[in-house]
């Protein structure tokens, strides 16, 4: 089972959390901490595989994560996950990512949360690899996006109008008309 | 604005809460949308506020909104369960309102909308929702989409342990699954699997040949891996599973090239080998498992370094010799830069150790302690060089001074935690090695003497370093006769300041005053130097006094009770009465080692009833009893000393002395037990209040603190963090002669030899002396060592390597070590998964919510599908030997069966049972897979049902072939008409291309590894046609932008280097971007020709036509009901439709073989079936879509109608279809 699945920037800047398992805001909080604090510290260039953290408290289970430009992929797992195999799951998940935003960075996963944890939900289910094939990943994701493209056909016309209306800044555009008389019409209402 | 902010707090002391809303909703079923839209404004309003928290609760709100509205939105169905998921947990109550909101996601036709539901569900699923949940989750496990299966397969997972009673009806059908022929499928119900036996693996031993098959059969490492894993956990049940599995895990092990099942593969071997590890030789497993992990450690790979030690770390346990031969590695790993690969493989060093190079590994541990950065590393490293030296009661260590030595040396390093170890370690080893006394006392009392060194310093290190001091007074003050300065040691000890030194310390040390006081003062009084008695008397008087004064009761006890005792002594002293003798027997006798179990097992004497009362007589008793029991009272708990060998000894003897007074004292009670009952509950009162009074008296559940409190004052903790930073200098000792000097000065005046004569002498002196006043349990324990000094022996150092003592009638087995006990969780899923199923046992169908299910044709009760599922289906494992024996039938046996449901259920089970052993046993005989031959060897008992099984099969079959104009395709034997051969027979190639020299053929199967769907592998054959000789065939083929021929380098595919008179055959993989379309790739063939002209160059131009019908899997089967639901339900909605003209006289049956070879479809009905005029063909792509067929015979020709998910694909299919027909 995969306990928790962490995604953290170089700073301890939590970019995706999602946890298989309960946990209270605030022990969220003090994992997320003490998963950076345990995975910053180390090279590069050491092993991906942890023991330690209060995340872990059933002593069974282990943190292994891949560090990827500005971010750090985090699993936390127990026993029955094999490690390898959730080190190239991490890597599947992180290329999918790259091909759904085209060159995956930082921002996309701020922007799209919710696309990323989609994205998840194809790959993990409730803590249980759901599928390990990159393309049929990519095929279900292109296919979804296929249907919200279509929805957004038929509904987002009138949003889009809207939105279009915002754009113009009616208001703003009201203000600025100059009305070169008005001053004078004052002076007029003044001088009665 | 104070009034404001007042007013703004009232007011959201009436906001809504999450609850508040749901209640409001559910009282106003009228108007709900305006009451909605009411609660939108008020969420509006609240996320204006400042406050944080009102914030949130708008949002919650807001969600829960979202949640329950009714969208008929994709975009807004995703949003639905990943807020769901996200803010709703298993504990959330709310849940159970949106069930049916949630059946209808669940049940829904949008294959992505219910897999998003599923998805969802999984994160939030309530024991509730589980519940009534679980009949809907179980009929999708027989939907047809994969994606919708694989998904509902490992949802039941989360349902079981929601709600542990679907587990038993609904396993069947989890077990089905394990065939399901969509591998992600099964690959989910592998998972699932895994989990539930990781906790109850007992349970699921019968399902070891299924996962067995799975194994030697599948290809797909990642669920290799999880079988694999859960062999892991099977092996230690059942021996002869790990006989039957090696050779297997050996062959994997040997071919595969995936780091992560090899990995796995060895540690599943480890498990094997430590379960079997009674009888038999694996030497040459153990041998594979070494090199191949050796092969592990020394990749540049961290990772599969890392891995390996891990590995070889379990085959330690049980093989440590095999460990050896990677010493070297092993050793050059402690110098590796990543700290993990350090630990682990500081955990193998307990296997590399012997007595020739302890001292050499201990020193390079020396030198990484120093070195150490950070003190998790660096208290592991501590506590790994002792547990190497003391490794079963100190094997390897020949020269005990060398380890005191580093245990001294050991003393200097800053903040570890290890402190109490080592001070235990000392104690130990000092009682154990008789010989090492003297050396070890002189470097204790010259740790006691210089004590303020390692109090200096933080409050933290000196917590723990200072430890040492409570095993260096001990020490001091048991082997008194070797300290060679008594008066300097007791002096330093009574300098000691209780308010630095930490309580329990401090005991320790007042009780060695006593003995260093007791041994200056006999040596006085034998000298009858009455002034060096008195200046003694005078110096305990004068600092004893400080110690009474201690907040550690225990100390403070320890202190009165040697001060009374002294002042008594003083009081004969000034009479010139010799108190030498008696002092000396408080403080008689040696001491043995205690083995840490020793309190547990000691037995209950006969007679000794531990729950009778024994307090009643507590005024009548004597004036020593008394003054005991009181202090017993007021010390109500014991107090907590760090644990060690020989702290706990002295315990135990007051223990045992209680137990014994306890034991006098409840038999007097009952001998004047003439106290009322009144009278004793009123006695018991006054008590309790004394008690509830009494400042001093410590509640039973508390325990005391380790040391007075002002030393966990924050401030001063904090006052010291600062001063830490100036004590960096290491610790040194003038005079400690600590490791380095150690080695220098080997041959020093500290010979061991003459500490020995002096030992032996004392030895024999105190022989067999027995003390009487501190209590008469203490007679029981403390004896004179029988091998103090009985022989000299030749061995350096006459070492005490047993286990310590145990108490007289004690057990010697183990039998209170823990197991892993699973969680309440799954101690709720541990059922027998074979027992026949009770009628009750049925999962509850979904009640209330009326949407019919697809496959649901006709009407009937609106019940999702009857739960017929959940009936036993004892046949799906039962008949194993006879599904084995007739392979080709054998699913014909199963499909019938399942609708005969004829067995009883108690034959299939038992069978099952017996099959299992059976299968055991053939694996134990030859180790092959379970085949027809092992099954004539089994016992009557499985005979007897299979042959019923077997009849009943006929039976059935018979009774099926009459019911005529029906042809199911999960009967292969009735589908004969319809060739399917094995693949690659010759006939299924078909012709390329061809001119006068040769010819090429070629056949094209889809890659069923579901890692590739879009991949094709491509087989050609070459065939010469004329006499000349043909050389270096090669093949260019021309990548379009959708489908590329998968190759490593840019040259061409080699067909043959020459060919000869039979044909040549090579293969290549195209990969193609989407599967849902007919493509052609140009390709051209190149050869040199060679014939009595000479040798040239020629080609050969080809067209590889990859149609979409590529990408069906063949023999795919449907059930007939499952195929006329798929065709109802909008699975397959894109139609498509074309007629071809072919000859009149055309039979159907020939065309429908043709579409059946070479578009891999399957005939599902024929009609009428002896010259049909209709057929409905069924098929599956790569990726799982279903296709639906009808061809028509019309008058001049074909009508093929196609239906499926896909237009395009569809389009494309129908169209190969009629070019395949039209060829015919």
């Amino acid at each position: 089972m995969i306990k928790a699945i962490l995604v953290i920037n170089n700073h301890g800047k939590p970019r995706l959390l999602k946890f298989y398992q309960h946990y209270s805001e605030e022990m969220q909080q003090q994992i997320v901490r003490e998963t950076f604090q345990l995975v910053s510290k180390r090279d590069d260039n050491v092993c991906n595989f942890l023991e330690g953290g209060t995340l872990i408290d059933g002593n069974d289970y282990r943190l292994i994560y891949r560090h990827y430009a500005t971010l750090y992929f985090i699993f936390c797992v127990d026993s029955s996950e094999s490690e390898l195999g959730i080190l190239d799951l991490i890597q599947v998940f992180v290329e999918t990512l790259d091909r759904c935003f085209e060159n995956v960075c930082e921002l996309d996963l701020i922007f799209h949360v919710d696309r990323v944890h989609h994205i998840l939900g194809e790959i993990v289910m409730g803590g249980m690899v759901l599928e390990t094939n990159m393309n049929e990943i990519l095929q279900r994701i292109q296919e979804q996006d296929k249907i919200q493209k279509q929805e957004a056909g038929i509904t987002a016309a009138p949003a889009r109008a809207v939105s279009a209306v915002k754009n113009m800044n009616i208001s703003q555009q009201l203000k600025d008309i100059k009305l070169p008389d008005l001053p004078s019409l004052s002076n007029l209402k003044n001088a009665f | 604005m104070a009034l404001r902010k007042v007013r703004s707090n009232i007011d959201r002391i009436f906001d809504k809460s999450l609850t508040d809303l749901i209640r409001g909703i559910r009282n106003n079923k009228d108007n709900e949308s305006r009451y909605i839209a009411q609660c939108m404004e008020e969420i509006k309003q609240e996320l204006k506020q400042d406050s944080i928290y009102v914030k949130a609760n708008a949002i919650e709100k807001l969600a829960y909104i979202l949640i329950i509205s009714e969208v008929t939105f994709f975009k807004k169905s995703i949003f639905r369960y990943l807020a769901a998921a996200q803010s709703f947990h298993d504990e959330t109550d709310v849940l159970m309102l949106t069930t049916n909101l949630i059946r209808k996601d669940v049940n829904s036709a949008n294959m992505y909308e219910s897999g998003i539901a599923l998805g969802g569900l999984s994160c939030f699923v309530t024991p509730d929702l589980a519940r009534d949940l679980a009949a809907d989750i179980v009929n999708l496990l027989a939907c047809s989409r994969p994606y919708t299966r694989k998904r509902a397969v490992l949802l039941l997972y989360k349902v079981f342990l929601k709600y542990p009673d679907a587990l038993r009806p609904t396993f069947p059908r989890l077990k089905e699954k394990l065939e399901d022929p969509d591998p992600g499928v099964q690959s989910s119900a592998v998972n699932v699997i895994c989990e539930l036996a990781r906790k109850n693996p007992k349970n699921y031993l019968t399902l070891a040949p299924v996962f067995f098959k799975l194994m030697t059969t599948s290809s797909n490492n990642w669920m290799l891996i999880k079988i694999i894993k859960l062999f892991g956990a099977l092996v230690p049940l059942e021996p002869r599973l790990g006989k039957k599995l090696l050779e297997p895990l050996t062959n994997l092990i040997n071919s595969t090239s995936a780091m992560s099942l090899l990995y796995e593969c060895i540690n599943t071997v480890i498990a094997v080998l430590i379960s079997i590890s009674a009888g038999g030789d694996h030497t040459s497993s153990i041998q594979l498992c070494v090199q191949k992990l050796g092969v592990l450690i020394e990749d540049s790979d961290q990772n599969l370094k890392y891995l390996g030690l891990l590995a070889m770390g379990k085959i330690l346990k049980t093989h440590p010799k095999a460990v050896q031969a990677h010493k070297d590695i092993v050793l050059r790993c402690l110098d590796d830069k990543d700290e993990s690969i350090r630990l682990r493989s500081l955990d193998l060093l307990y296997g590399m150790v012997s007595k020739k190079n302890i001292v050499e590994i201990v020193k390079k541990l020396m030198e990484h302690v120093e070195a150490a950065e950070g003190s998790h590393y660096r208290d592991e490293l501590l506590s790994r060089i002792i547990g190497i030296c003391s490794w079963s009661n100190y094997q390897y260590i020949t020269n005990f001074e060398w380890y005191i030595s580093v245990l001294v040396e050991l003393t200097k390093v800053e903040g570890t935690e290890h402190g109490a170890k080592i001070a235990e370690q000392i104690q130990d080893v000092t009682v154990r090695v008789e010989s090492i006394r003297h050396f070890s006392v002189s470097q204790m009392a010259l740790l006691v003497e210089n004590a303020h060194v390692l109090l200096a310093g933080s409050a933290q290190q000196r917590s723990n370093m200072c430890e040492v001091l409570l095993a260096a007074a001990w020490i001091c003050g048991e082997y008194s006769q070797h300290v060679r300065n008594q008066q300097n040691v007791l002096e330093s000890m009574l300098k000691a300041k209780p308010s630095v030194m930490p309580g329990h310390i401090l005991s320790v040390y007042v009780q060695n005053i006593g003995k260093l006081y007791c041994s200056l003062m006999s040596q006085a009084e034998e000298e009858d130097d009455w002034d060096q008695i008195d200046s003694l008397d005078n110096l305990m008087l004068s600092k004893l006094p400080q110690f009474e004064l201690s907040e550690h009761l225990e100390a403070q006890e320890r202190a009165c009770n040697l001060m009374t005792i002294i002042r008594i002594i003083e009081q004969r002293h000034q009479k010139k009465e010799k108190m030498g003798g008696e002092l000396q027997k408080l403080y008689d006798g040696e001491l043995n080692p205690v083995a840490t179990k020793a309190q547990r097992k000691v037995p209950v004497p006969d007679g000794l009833d531990l729950d009778a009362w024994i307090g009643d007589e507590w005024v009548s008793e004597s004036e020593e009893a008394e003054e005991e029991s009181d202090l017993e009272e007021m010390f109500g708990a014991p107090i907590t000393r760090p644990k060690m060998d020989i702290g706990d000894m002295e315990e135990d003897v007051e223990e045992a002395a209680e137990d014994h007074k306890k034991g006098n004292k409840g038999k007097k009670g009952k001998k004047s037990g003439e106290m009322s009952k009144e009278e004793m509950e009123e006695r018991r009162r006054q008590r309790e209040q004394e008690i509830e009074n009494n400042p001093y008296y410590v509640k039973g559940s508390a325990t005391a603190p380790k040391r007075p409190t002002r030393f966990g004052n924050p401030i001063e903790r904090t006052e010291a963090a600062e001063k830490e930073k100036e004590i960096q200098s290491p610790l040194e000792i003038p005079g400690v002669v600590g490791l380095h000097r150690y080695m220098e000065q080997q041959d020093s005046t500290l010979s061991w030899k003459k500490a020995k004569e002096d030992s032996d002498s004392i030895g024999k002196k105190k022989k067999k002396t027995l003390k009487k006043e501190k209590g008469g349990g203490k007679k029981k324990k403390r004896r004179t060592t029988s091998t103090s000094s009985e022989e000299e022996d030749r061995v350096v150092h006459k070492v005490n390597r047993n286990d310590g003592e145990m108490p007289e009638g004690a057990k010697s087995t183990d039998d209170e070590d823990e197991k892993n006990i699973p969680t309440d969780e799954f101690r709720a899923l541990d059922m027998d998964l074979d027992a026949p199923l009770r009628p009750d046992e049925i999962v509850k169908a979904p009640q209330a919510y009326t949407r019919t299910y697809p496959s649901q044709q006709k009407p009937g009760p609106l019940v999702p599908r009857p739960p017929t599922t959940f009936e036993p289906r004892p046949v799906v494992e039962a008949p194993k030997p006879v599904k084995e024996k007739k392979k080709k039938t054998g699913k014909t046996g199963v499909a019938k069966l399942k609708k005969k449901k004829s067995l009883p259920e108690s034959s299939a089970s038992k069978s099952n049972l017996f099959n299992m052993d059976d299968w055991l046993e053939a694996g134990s005989n030859n180790g092959t897979v379970p085949s027809s031959e092992s099954v004539p060897k089994s016992t009557l008992a499985v005979e007897k049902p299979a042959k019923k099984t077997k009849k009943s099969t006929r039976k059935v079959r018979e009774a099926y072939e009459e019911t005529s104009g029906v042809c199911t395709p999960s009967i292969p034997h009735q589908r004969s008409p319809i060739d399917t051969d094995v693949p690659t027979t010759s006939s299924e190639f078909t012709r390329l291309a061809a001119n006068k020299t040769l010819s090429v053929d070629f056949v094209a199967r889809p890659n069923q590894d579901p890692l590739d769907h879009g991949r094709v592998t491509v087989t050609l054959k070459v065939q010469k046609l004329g006499d000349a000789k043909i050389q270096k065939v090669e093949l260019s083929m021309v990548d379009t932008l959708n489908a590329k021929v998968v190759k490593d380098s840019d040259e061409a595919i080699l067909l043959a280097e020459e060919l000869d008179a039979t044909s040549s055959e090579a293969s290549f993989d195209v990969q193609v971007t989407a599967t849902n379309v007919s493509r052609m790739m140009r390709g051209t063939v190149t050869y040199f020709l060679v014939d009595d002209e000479g040798t040239r160059d020629d080609k050969l131009d080809l067209r590889l036509p990859l149609p979409s019908v590529v990408f069906v899997i063949p023999n795919s089967s449907i059930r007939k009901d499952d195929w006329s639901a798929l065709l109802a339900s909008d699975e397959v909605d894109f139609v498509a439709s074309q007629s071809v003209k072919t000859s009149p006289d055309l039979k159907l049956r020939t065309v429908l073989s043709q579409i059946s070879k070479k578009g891999h479809f399957s005939v599902v009905e024929e009609t009428p079936k002896e010259a049909p005029k209709a057929a409905s063909l069924f098929g599956r792509t790569v990726g799982g879509q279903p296709i639906c067929l009808l061809v028509k015979k019309t008058t001049d020709g074909l009508q093929i109608d196609g239906k499926a998910g896909d237009e395009t694909l569809i389009q494309s299919i129908i169209q190969d279809v009629s070019e395949i027909c039209a060829r015919v």
